[in-house]
């Protein structure tokens, strides 16, 4: 016997006692919780964003489709970067205003190259406010996932209000499974020292977000 | 589980041990109670609290109750995203297998994240043995590897440490296992988090196969979540080319929404966040992003003999946030070794004696290693009911009785150690149910008050030791309302 068909068997054996109960999913789990907490008008939703991103040590800026190129390059400057990675399908407009080196996001590349690149700028697929999480899932414009891992500075642009969602239910919702998904919530941290948090282990130390408005 | 657990003593002998170890309770007292009082902020902010946590106990409950068709489904899932799945029985199968996939990549070494089923099955001793250096890359992992140590806690391994201690472990032992600690290394956490970025960058870099664990995995879509916060976890199932992910059976959610109630409970239990820095989800392999090659193990290992136990089986929901062990009065002050597992506190308390069977010494105190408070029940996220369990687990230990183990029915004979607290209750059962012996002895007992001793002799002197015994009344309750007819007209 196989230990798959052995591990099944003793599941079915275990459960010898519950054969009658047949309630189907949908009705086994009440969903009285709520879809989102509180009542928000889109722009105080992305007040919320904003906030909580910055209560676990992200830097937030805000500008307009007019000052976002502007503004990327002053960051990078201002971080004394030579280089940063781009995203295949990463709005070249984003870095029209920046002279610093880039770095494509190609296959090939090994972690130690990536590990000499300065920054990395990406667009997000959905921000969460409640819990000031940006997710990124790979699409063109944010790249391979180990882009924003290695790079120890991270910029990522979200359009607001059209990305940002209020909470994790309906943050979950605009997300597609099937593609590999990460959440982040501020930059690297740990709470491994005595149970008290720290930022800045072995992701990004400096995770800066800039929420764009104008969409 | 681990064979580093052999031959550990019964929790009363190692938890007097730990007591007496000031530096340890003032360590774990310091983290306990920070972590306590964030918990309750974090958990205070959604008011729907009470709901989400009836839902995650309904979605496990529902899902343990079809275990072996979301099995199927999972399986099906994995397959078809590009992944391998592997069926594991018991530790040794884990542990072979995940060897077996490691020699074929050809490397001779793994970077980890923190799994606790990898820690339960012993897999870095077993790789060891097959000439695998695993490396640890959970800050608190890495302290406790470092230091030759075990982990003492589910979340934060490395908890009875204080930061003056870990900057003595880098700096004596850093160097052995590769990049040595910087010069001058102090111990501000912020320093000793630096450190071990800098010792473990070149151990990330040039990795080829990863180990992980996962939080939960999604019948439905086939997806893996990992939940962390320093970002090694992203490092490990994204820069190797082989992932190989050892997860126990019971980590099934059905649908990818159930998520929705699990990524709001787990990160504020756990860590008191509303988010924690990092999750990674995967389905399967994706061209050209993440390894290559994916390798799913499903673990039992005592989880399908817990699942038979009609009351023991609840314990299965857990979803190892650590809430049950940072609010615990015993855990804090005995810490987490006495227990003699993986999985300290009261969830270990209720866990390790069903995985492993109620045989050894410590596994049969460790059903004891409580006071009964139900502080971890009031935490828990999933709501189990650990003192309903823990008093199931002693009625087993005294009493004997049917259990599974191994997928095979057996009879348990009651614990030696318990013969006298079985003939009390004998004596108890034949008083209660004789009324007349029973006066004849309450009469006896008042009029003789007096002369009773402060504290038992023999075989009882250690229970008596530590409480008081309980004063006897002057003239027995049945006396006292048969005379007055219960105070009424104020009789005394």
């Amino acid at each position: 016997m196989s230990s798959r068909e052995r591990i099944l068997g003793r599941v079915r054996r275990a459960l010898a006692d519950t054969a009658g109960d047949d309630v189907p999913y949908e009705r086994a789990v009440p969903r009285d919780y709520l879809r989102e907490h509180g009542d928000r008008s889109a722009s105080q939703t992305v007040d919320l964003l904003a906030e909580n991103l910055a209560d676990y040590r992200a830097v937030v800026h805000r500008t307009d489709g007019e000052g976002l190129a502007g503004l990327i390059a002053a960051l990078l400057d201002k971080r004394g970067s030579a280089s940063v990675l781009v995203p295949p399908g990463l709005d070249p407009s984003w870095l029209a205003r920046t002279a610093v080196t880039r770095v494509a996001d190609r296959a090939e590349s090994t972690p130690h190259e990536l590990d000499e690149v300065d920054s990395v700028v990406t667009a997000c697929a959905v921000a969460i406010a409640e819990t000031g999480t940006i997710v990124l899932d790979g699409s063109h414009d944010q790249g391979r996932r180990r882009i924003t891992l290695v790079p120890d500075h991270h910029i990522c642009v979200v359009r607001v209000p059209s990305q940002v969602v209020s909470s994790v239910p309906q943050g979950l919702e605009r997300l597609d499974p099937a593609r590999p998904l990460t959440w982040i919530s501020g930059p690297s941290a740990t709470s491994d020292i005595e149970l008290d948090r720290v930022e800045g282990v072995h992701g990004p130390r400096t995770l800066e977000v800039i929420l764009v408005s104008g969409d | 589980m681990s064979g580093t657990y052999l031959g550990m003593p019964a929790f009363p002998e190692a938890a007097r041990e730990a007591v007496a170890n000031t530096t340890l309770r003032g360590n774990l007292r310091h983290a306990t109670h920070t972590i306590r009082a964030k918990r309750a902020k974090a958990v205070n902010e959604v008011s729907d609290w009470a709901g989400l946590r009836e839902a995650g106990k309904r979605i496990k409950d529902h899902t343990l109750r079809h275990l072996d068709r979301y099995l199927i489904q999972l399986e099906e899932s994995v397959t078809a995203a590009g992944g391998v799945v592997h069926w594991a029985a018991d530790a040794a199968e884990a542990n072979e297998i995940v060897t077996r996939l490691v020699k074929t990549t050809g490397e001779s070494e793994v970077v980890k994240v923190k799994s606790m089923a990898t820690q339960e099955i012993g897999l870095n001793e077993a790789l060891r043995d097959a000439g695998i250096s695993a490396y640890e890359t959970d800050l608190a992992e890495l302290i406790v590897q470092l230091g030759g140590d075990r982990p003492s806690h589910i979340l934060v391994p490395a908890i009875h440490r204080n930061r003056g201690e870990i900057r003595d472990i880098f700096r004596s032992e850093m160097g052995e296992w590769g990049r040595p600690a910087p010069d001058g290394l102090t111990d501000t956490p912020a320093e000793l988090a630096e450190a071990a970025r800098l010792h473990l960058r070149e151990k990330f870099l040039r990795a080829k196969v990863g180990i992980s664990g996962a939080n939960f995995m999604v019948a439905e879509t086939g997806t893996l979540v990992v939940v962390e916060s320093e970002g090694n976890g992203r490092m490990c199932l994204t820069l190797p080319e082989t992932l190989i992910s050892v997860v126990g059976i019971e980590k099934i959610v059905p649908t990818w929404r159930d998520l929705e109630v699990f990524l709001q409970t787990l990160p504020r239990s756990s860590t008191a966040e509303r988010m924690n820095p990092y999750t990674s989800t995967w389905t399967g392999t994706t061209d050209g992003d993440g390894p290559g090659t994916f390798h799913l193990v499903l673990l039992d290992n005592g989880r399908t003999d817990t699942l038979a136990d009609e009351v023991g089986r609840q314990a299965l929901r857990c979803i190892r946030c650590s809430a049950c062990l940072n609010v615990c009065p015993v855990y804090e002050r005995a810490g987490g070794h006495a227990y003699g597992s993986v999985y300290p506190g009261p969830i270990g308390a209720i866990l390790s004696p069903q995985l492993r069977g109620t045989g050894s010494e410590i596994d049969a105190s460790l059903p004891y290693a409580s006071s009964l408070c139900g502080a971890c029940y009031e935490v828990c996220p999933v709501a189990i009911d650990i003192p309903e369990v823990l008093v199931h687990l002693r009625e087993r230990v005294v009493e004997g009785g049917e259990v599974t183990r191994q997928g095979n029915k057996v009879v348990l004979r009651p614990a030696k150690g318990h013969a006298a607290e079985r003939a009390a209750m004998r004596a108890a059962r034949w008083a209660l149910t004789h009324p007349g012996a029973l006066r004849t002895g309450q009469r006896a007992a008042s009029r003789t008050r007096r002369f009773h001793p402060r504290s038992l002799p023999g075989p009882g002197r250690a229970w008596s030791g530590t409480r008081e015994l309980p004063p006897v009344p002057a003239e027995p309750f049945r006396d006292w309302w048969q005379r007055t007819r219960g105070g009424k007209g104020g009789a005394k």
